[in-house]
């Protein structure tokens, strides 16, 4: 066997995705990501403190125009990024089955279940309102009317683990987030950044606001304490925080969210066992909505 | 609020003046018999705490002593829990139907027993008897009521077709609504099929432990609902206990804040509702009059002791004028005095240390340069009273414009466009509340989209009902209590 091959692959450097837009880390700083035999694939950027507090500051930038926007409108970009998966299905096929070690088969059928997922949340973005919300019929002559709202700024930590997590375990904890007008900063899996990465490049594509999904590799020590500690991240998502002690735990990060008195979804006893092709419920969808009360007299 | 048209004098004008009104005193012993001290409420059971300390609870309008109750010890919080937990396996398991009945049961006692109940709430908290009569209990009965419809449709909430509940619910609640509190958090805990440990505020235990001999009478099974006593210390030892599964506190935000960090990385589910610091925004085309009504319903409603009170007026500056004439001629006209006289408006405050907290922080307001004003009026010589007080040429940065007072103490600002005001409204740590006052319908929905607040009145304050959900944005806590919202709180779902 010959070092000699006839043409050579063009590798990409992959970048964070914030604001829009795809820097470095400010660090300069990279990782080796490597497949499930430990072989290199890729230098993934290294992420900081100081990359997560940018991204908050882009996500709430975003928030007025995205939460601004209508209903019907953000199923439509929802709906916009399966499109542009789906026509990048092959390349995520092969980065979930190095990321993840499973077969080309069960790659694609993850990928497919993801987009499938962006397609699930589209349709939802017109309707949870119907489902969360409503009239209450108050004891009295009051117009009385629940809807909800966008929490705002979501720090999600993405899964870690569990079947399919590197994609459609990241597209499970995004879309129900953005679904509902929320923006998002997203601490990627820190084994298996690359489809997150790559997601960042579809997102860019797809009429998502800039801004709206910020996606940062590196460790989740670094990063998830930060968004847990941010005072203007509104909610966060511990999803892939792991439920031992140590910075980056899911108690240390609740802890932390306690100060500003965030809302948290926890994480799961055992991620491990967690299996994303499971059909989604409306848990996540509810999760980052404030409930708005408005009453207002009736009579002539 | 009952309106006293008649009276057009100005502002500095003493109430009784010349239209006074004879006393209408409710009677006390309507309150019916209460105990020179208490015990807990355990399995279904008046018990005697572990320990030898007991606090005395005093009526604030006259500082007498009106009981003695137990501070609730560790081991009497741990025998609470367990006694709720070994209610919770029958409790949950009994038809949904059947547990509704239990509700409807109480619910119907407290309509029975509503008097009795209201000049209690009086005489232990200082609100008037107008209120508690006409709000506070009619409410409590409504929550029962509308909770116990809600027991056996569980699968219809929209939570899942198998909605479970989570066990034993740790209940801590204010001195501010003591009743209409433990109702907010027991219908719903009952109804899901949860088991409660509660604990009453430390200056207002008697309603709560009246309510145990309601549960009682209804005869509701041991340990469903278990009441312990006590200060801070007895709250912390309940929603730290291992074996409780839900906490749900109602007070204030650094208190919340401190239980949100307790809790962290337990699996128990949580819910807060805080404190606020409303905007109650008036527009150039408001009605001036329901807007001042509105106003003073708004903050002195309760004597401010209201986490949604309308703390902050912030006016359209065109017609900043003469809105603070027309609501300085009618707080003249409110009248401060015995919570058990029916004329009475605003009552006693609370409690001494409340008191002293109003104090400092309306002296803070003068000190950082507000303009302080209040309507000439008789206090009682005993009790704790403060005067219905009003702050103009407040700006942004008074501790008045940003801390929570909990007081009769309104602050005034000014903006000139909607967006101003939006901004000012939302410029807070808080979110609970707010109120708009404006005839434009399209200036209300614009307006109410943009406030950060989980209840926006507009042409209207204060108002509450079962069916309607409650609770709060940013640091005014999270969950919803009331309507369909309010069940999601005790089910695992």
């Amino acid at each position: 066997m010959s070092d000699v091959v006839s043409r050579l692959d063009v590798l990409k450097t992959y970048k964070l995705y914030v604001g829009g837009k795809f820097p470095r880390s400010e660090s300069g700083r990279v990782y080796e990501v490597t497949d499930s035999k430990g072989e290199w694939l890729a230098n993934a950027p290294l992420g900081t403190r100081k990359d997560a507090r940018d991204a908050v500051l882009a996500a709430r930038a975003a928030v007025k125009g995205w939460a601004g926007t209508t209903a019907y409108n953000r199923g439509q970009v929802l709906y916009r990024v399966a499109e542009m998966l789906q026509g990048r299905r092959e390349q995520f096929a092969a980065e979930v089955a190095l990321s993840e070690g499973v077969g080309p088969k069960k790659a694609a059928a993850l990928v497919d279940a993801a987009i499938d997922r962006w397609v699930w949340y589209a349709g939802w973005t017109d309707k949870v309102a119907q489902i969360a919300g409503g009239a209450n019929p108050v004891a009295g002559p009051f117009f009385n009317l629940s809807t909800p709202e966008p929490t705002g700024v979501v720090g999600i930590v993405a899964p870690q683990a569990g079947y399919g997590h590197s994609l459609l375990g990241l597209v499970s904890v995004i879309a129900p987030a953005i679904a509902t007008g929320n923006t998002v900063v997203v601490a990627a899996a820190a084994d298996a950044p690359l489809p997150a990465l790559s997601l960042g490049e579809v997102l860019a594509t797809s009429d998502v606001p800039g801004g709206v999904v910020n996606i940062i590799s590196g460790r989740t020590a670094d990063i998830a304490p930060t968004l847990a500690s941010h005072q203007d991240v509104n909610a966060v998502d511990l999803t892939g925080a792991i439920a031992a002690d140590g910075p980056g735990a899911a108690g240390a990060l609740e802890a932390a969210a306690a100060d500003t008195l965030k809302r948290v979804v926890r994480p799961e006893l055992d991620p491990f066992a967690q299996d994303w092709t499971n059909a989604p419920g409306t848990d996540r969808l509810l999760s980052f909505l404030e409930t708005k009360t408005v009453w207002h007299p009736m009579g002539i | 609020m009952a309106k006293k048209k008649n009276i057009e004098e100005p502002a500095a004008q003493p109430t009784g003046g010349l239209f006074s009104y004879a006393p209408a005193p409710e009677s006390p012993a309507a309150a019916g018999d209460i105990a020179t001290s208490y015990g807990h409420f355990i399995g279904g059971e008046f018990v005697d705490s572990s320990g030898s300390e007991a606090l005395k609870t005093v009526n604030p309008a006259t500082e007498q002593v009106l009981a003695e109750f137990a501070q609730g010890t560790e081991e009497d919080v741990d025998r609470a829990v367990a006694a709720a937990r070994r209610a919770f396996a029958d409790w949950s398991a009994l038809p949904g139907s059947e547990r509704a009945k239990y509700l409807f049961r109480i619910a119907r006692i407290i309509q029975e027993r509503s008097r009795e109940l209201a000049v209690l709430e009086s005489i232990d908290n200082g609100k008037p008897i107008r209120e508690t009569r006409d709000v506070d209990l009619p409410l409590v009965a409504a929550h029962f009521f509308y909770y116990a419809g809600w027991a056996d449709k569980l699968d219809f909430a929209g939570y899942g077709a198998n909605p479970r509940p989570l066990g034993v619910a740790g209940q801590v609640i204010p001195w501010n609504f003591p009743l209409l509190m433990l109702a907010w958090k027991i219908a719903p805990a009952l109804a899901t099929g949860n088991t409660v440990v509660l604990k009453p505020a430390e200056t207002t235990p008697l309603t709560a432990l009246r309510f145990a001999e309601i549960c009682r009478q209804a005869g509701l099974p041991k340990g469903v609902v278990n009441i312990v006593t006590g200060d801070g210390r007895t709250g912390a030892a309940l929603t730290s206990h291992p074996d409780v599964n839900k906490v749900a506190f109602t007070g204030s935000t650094p208190v919340g804040r401190a239980i949100a960090k307790q809790i962290a990385g337990t699996r128990k589910k949580l819910s807060l509702e805080l404190g606020g610091k409303a905007a109650n925004i008036v527009f150039d085309d408001a009605p001036i009059d329901q807007a001042v009504e509105g106003i003073v319903n708004g903050i002195f409603f309760n004597q401010g002791h209201v986490c949604c009170a309308g703390s902050r007026l912030l006016v359209q500056e065109s017609i900043h004028d003469e809105l603070l004439d027309a609501l300085k001629r009618r707080m003249g006209t409110l009248r401060v005095g015995d919570p058990l006289d029916k004329n009475t408006d605003i009552g006693a405050i609370n409690s001494a240390a409340q008191l002293a907290r109003i104090t400092a922080l309306t002296d803070a307001g003068e000190a950082e340069g507000a303009e302080r004003w209040s309507p000439a009026c008789e206090l009682p010589g005993t009790g704790f009273w403060f005067r219905p007080t009003v702050f103009t040429g407040v700006s942004q940065a008074h501790r008045i414009a940003q801390e929570e007072i909990f007081g009769p103490v309104l602050s005034v600002l000014t903006f000139r466009t909607p967006a101003e005001a939006v901004d000012k409204a939302n410029n807070t740590p808080y979110g609970l509340s707010a109120g708009i006052w404006t005839e434009k319908g399209s200036r209300i929905l614009w307006t109410a989209n943009r406030l950060k607040a989980g209840v926006v009145w507009a042409n209207t304050f204060n108002k509450f009902d079962p069916t309607s959900p409650f609770g709060g944005y940013k640091e005014s806590g999270y969950g919803r209590e009331g309507g369909r919202h309010g069940l999601e709180a005790y089910l695992d779902v």
